[in-house]
């Protein structure tokens, strides 16, 4: 079942004639010709759609917080600074299909009363930013977008930014201040966008896949998309496989297959690369906790563990994970999680904004102290401390960069505190050349 | 509407924050603050000192809120309860950021003008360990000078963004803010550009630390052995209303006038700050009121007329406690107070 990259391999799709002799755009014309806008957002709301971009936040929910006070504009931003280490499906998308997006866009800002409506890019894809514009181009002169579209009398005008390439303005507040113009540091919450976004006016900001998915229920209706997945993970998701499978790159699937067919089967992933086993997946995008192989592939119940938001969550932190942006990172037996945790330590440090102390002095300090460990010089109570680092961040930051940042550290200590420990007790050995702990008795021990 | 910080209940306006309504009861339950100034707008919700616990949000939804919250920004709902130092959590998410304020601090304090009023020693007396669990190389950066009148240690800053929002709101235009990000984020004039405007001495006032200093007064006193007190001119530029900080009969210093949260009500200008520094300049008024963080008070006026206020007492009662094997005798004085 696919919805949003059904077409994507069709010769031309990115540009709008081929795209419409595919079905294109007439989500736009059933949308504006025939349905109120809040008859759009209750689709949205029964299709049960949840935000793509992370935090799996009801879309339709969102869209309904959305303040509308007289005489004030109201915005819809789509947040494509998809910055996340292992996260690279919007791309695609958007890279693709752009018509896909700017379709959603459309039917979206229709819903949302919006008259002006802004496409955040990260600044690293300034080619997906022209294919964008060049297809913005096409929409405006076909007449879907600009005043009064398709007769409507619906005017919308659409914006690409391209942002300054930080991760943190992936962050929705740090977005809409970047988007002002302004350094891009998040907000304090509240007031929330929905009633004080950009420029002040009440913002829905949204992930290009949630947007995009939007037009396949306005043609299918809400009750069909909600059909698609398990329970309350409706629809289809993009996952962006990388690291040890036969087949990276990104998949459309149905919520709630199993985390092993997905890792296995050939029409997904195809299995872990040959002669070698599957040590450990970071699920959701890098921020999100690590799992052993036995973990991801079974709860704790014994049962499957589904590629759902719920059943990836089963077991709290403790012993589940998140879906997350759906980055899905696969390491084999020959990945050092010592080192790899330093990697994405070092990333939070480098790209956390500076606001707020914790996060701030928190994440330099984290990846100080693994680096000590992955290069041979670290000390038992280190480990504890990183834990406890960690712990004051998590949860006393002023946005969910502090929580980003501290989930993976405390994760890999959780499940793979013993790799952390041999570094600490050999480091000449550990310092070796690709040199990586085998635990006695593991799934993935050679 | 109601509000309980700490199981004190107290009456405030609607749009109160915590912070405001824990003030208003008192400095024993005031949480810290490095970051908020009442009197700037925008400030406040970044260093997280002053993070409480909502046990109840309210009358109407008395479910807690999940994380801890900023107390500054947080404003009060009717039947709200709040803990402060009450709560087990808050104590030792504090410690954590005093922890992570100190990480990249030089920790100069005998050299620091700011040494005595400074609201880092404060915070990190009332809230921290008085042990560091880093042997990381800290950040360190280059001072800077930033024109005739103010000198920049960014090592020393907390990047409360205080002087920024001064520079935005008391000068007519900002010509420094933050530069980079996380913890290698400075404040910074672009090109090494100097301050130069009529009000921008009050960013000195503001620095909650000793990052931004008073060039004319740098490395001349320690501030316990200042005498201030208020006093007033007839300024064109400002309202006038000053501080002079006395060693023997000379002024070494002009401050604007802080409250007992260390906030400046009246912003002053550079003539006065920098260059009325004779006693025939102003109308003496009287001894300055010595706020609770003030040093000088200690020495000056005796120790018997401070009230035991929480700091003193958390440190007495805590520190026992605490894995710590600094000499703890300097406190056995304060005991006898209560």
């Amino acid at each position: 079942m696919k919805i949003l990259t059904q077409h994507i391999d069709v010769p031309g799709i990115e540009t709008i004639d081929v795209y419409r002799q595919h079905g294109g755009y007439s989500a736009v014309e059933k949308a504006i010709k025939t349905m109120a806008p809040d008859e759009v957002t209750e689709e949205v709301k029964k299709s049960g759609l949840r935000g793509r971009g992370g935090a799996g936040f009801p879309v339709g929910m969102k869209w309904s917080f959305l303040a509308k006070p007289e005489g004030v504009p109201r915005y819809l931003v789509c947040n494509a600074d998809e910055s996340e280490p292992g996260t690279f499906k919007d791309h695609y998308l958007m890279m693709k299909s752009p018509h896909t997006l700017i379709e959603g866009m459309i039917v979206s800002s229709y819903a949302l009363g919006a008259n002006t409506s802004y496409i955040y890019v990260r600044g690293e894809l300034m080619y997906v930013i022209n294919i964008l514009e060049k297809a913005i181009q096409e929409a405006y002169d076909k007449g879907l977008l600009g005043k009064n579209i398709l007769g409507s009398g619906y005017d919308l005008d659409l914006f690409v930014q391209p942002g300054g390439g930080a991760y943190i303005c992936g962050e929705e507040t740090a977005l809409l201040e970047s988007l002002e113009g302004k350094r891009g540091n998040p907000r304090n919450k509240p007031p929330f966008p929905a009633v004080k976004g950009l420029y002040q006016c009440p913002t829905v900001v949204n992930n290009v896949e949630s947007i995009a998915a939007t037009s396949w229920i306005v043609n299918n209706g809400g009750e069909e998309y909600a059909k698609i997945g398990v329970g309350r993970s409706a629809g289809t998701k993009l996952i962006s496989v990388s690291g040890h499978v036969r087949k990276p790159g990104v998949y459309e699937i149905p919520l709630g297959i199993t985390v092993e067919d997905f890792i296995y089967s050939d029409e997904w992933c195809g299995g872990i690369r040959d002669g070698h086993k599957l040590k450990a997946v970071v699920a959701g995008g890098s921020s999100v906790p690590i799992l052993p192989a036995e973990l991801i592939l079974k709860t704790t119940n014994g049962e499957n563990r589904l590629m759902t938001y719920e059943s990836l969550s089963d077991g709290g932190f403790a012993t589940g994970t998140m879906l997350g942006s759906g980055g899905f990172i696969v390491m084999d037996e020959t990945t050092c999680i010592v080192h790899n945790t330093l990697t994405f330590a070092r990333f939070y440090h480098h790209e956390s904004c500076g606001q707020c102390s914790p996060c701030r002095e928190g994440t330099g300090w984290m990846d100080k102290v693994i680096h000590r460990i992955e290069h041979g010089k670290g000390r038992m109570e280190d480990i504890d401390l990183l834990v406890d680092v960690a712990k004051k961040i998590e949860g006393n930051t002023i946005c969910p960069l502090g929580d980003a940042a501290a989930w993976p550290v405390a994760a890999a200590i959780r499940h793979f505190r013993d790799e952390f420990e041999w570094h600490v007790k050999h480091p000449e050995e550990a310092t070796k050349p690709g040199a990586v702990f085998m635990r006695e008795g593991a799934s993935w021990t050679l | 509407m109601k509000v309980t910080i700490d199981n004190i209940t107290i009456e405030v306006e609607p749009g109160t924050t915590i912070m405001q309504a824990a003030r208003q009861i008192g400095a024993h339950v005031a949480p810290p603050a490095m970051c908020y100034y009442e009197p700037l707008k925008g400030s406040g919700g970044k260093c997280r000192a002053c993070l409480v616990k909502v046990t109840a949000g309210s009358e109407k939804d008395p479910r807690p809120m999940p994380k801890l919250v900023p107390s500054c920004i947080t404003q009060v709902q009717d039947g709200m309860i709040v803990e402060n130092t009450t709560s087990p959590q808050v104590l030792e998410a504090r410690k954590g950021v005093v922890e992570f304020l100190l990480l990249n601090h030089p920790l100069d304090c005998p050299v620091c003008d700011q040494a005595g009023e400074c609201h880092l020693q404060d915070f990190t007396f009332e809230h921290g360990v008085s042990k560091t669990r880093t042997i990381e190389e800290r950040n360190t950066f280059e001072p800077q000078d930033l024109g005739p009148y103010i000198q920049l240690n960014m090592n020393r800053c907390v990047l409360c963004y205080r002087c920024v929002y001064t520079a935005d709101q008391v000068t007519e235009g900002r010509v420094h803010g933050v530069m980079h990000r996380g913890d290698h984020a400075e404040i910074s004039t672009y090109i090494e550009k100097a301050i130069d405007n009529d009000f921008s001495g009050n960013v000195i006032d503001v620095c909650p630390v000793g990052a931004l200093t008073d060039k004319t007064y740098r490395f001349k006193n320690r501030v316990w052995f200042t005498k201030p007190v208020d006093a007033h001119c007839d300024c064109g530029k400002c309202s006038g209303k000053v501080t002079l900080w006395y060693r023997g009969d000379e002024v070494i210093r002009v401050t604007a006038r802080k409250n007992e949260w260390g906030e400046v009500q009246d912003f002053i200008c550079n003539t006065c700050r920098f260059e009325r520094k004779k006693t025939s300049d102003w109308t003496i008024e009287g001894p300055m009121k010595v706020a609770r963080h003030s040093v000088i008070s200690a020495n000056k006026y005796g120790a018997s007329s401070i009230k035991p206020a929480f700091p003193l007492k958390q440190a007495a009662e805590q520190y026992k406690q605490i894995d710590d094997n600094r000499d703890r005798s300097f406190l056995e004085p304060q005991k006898q107070l209560k």
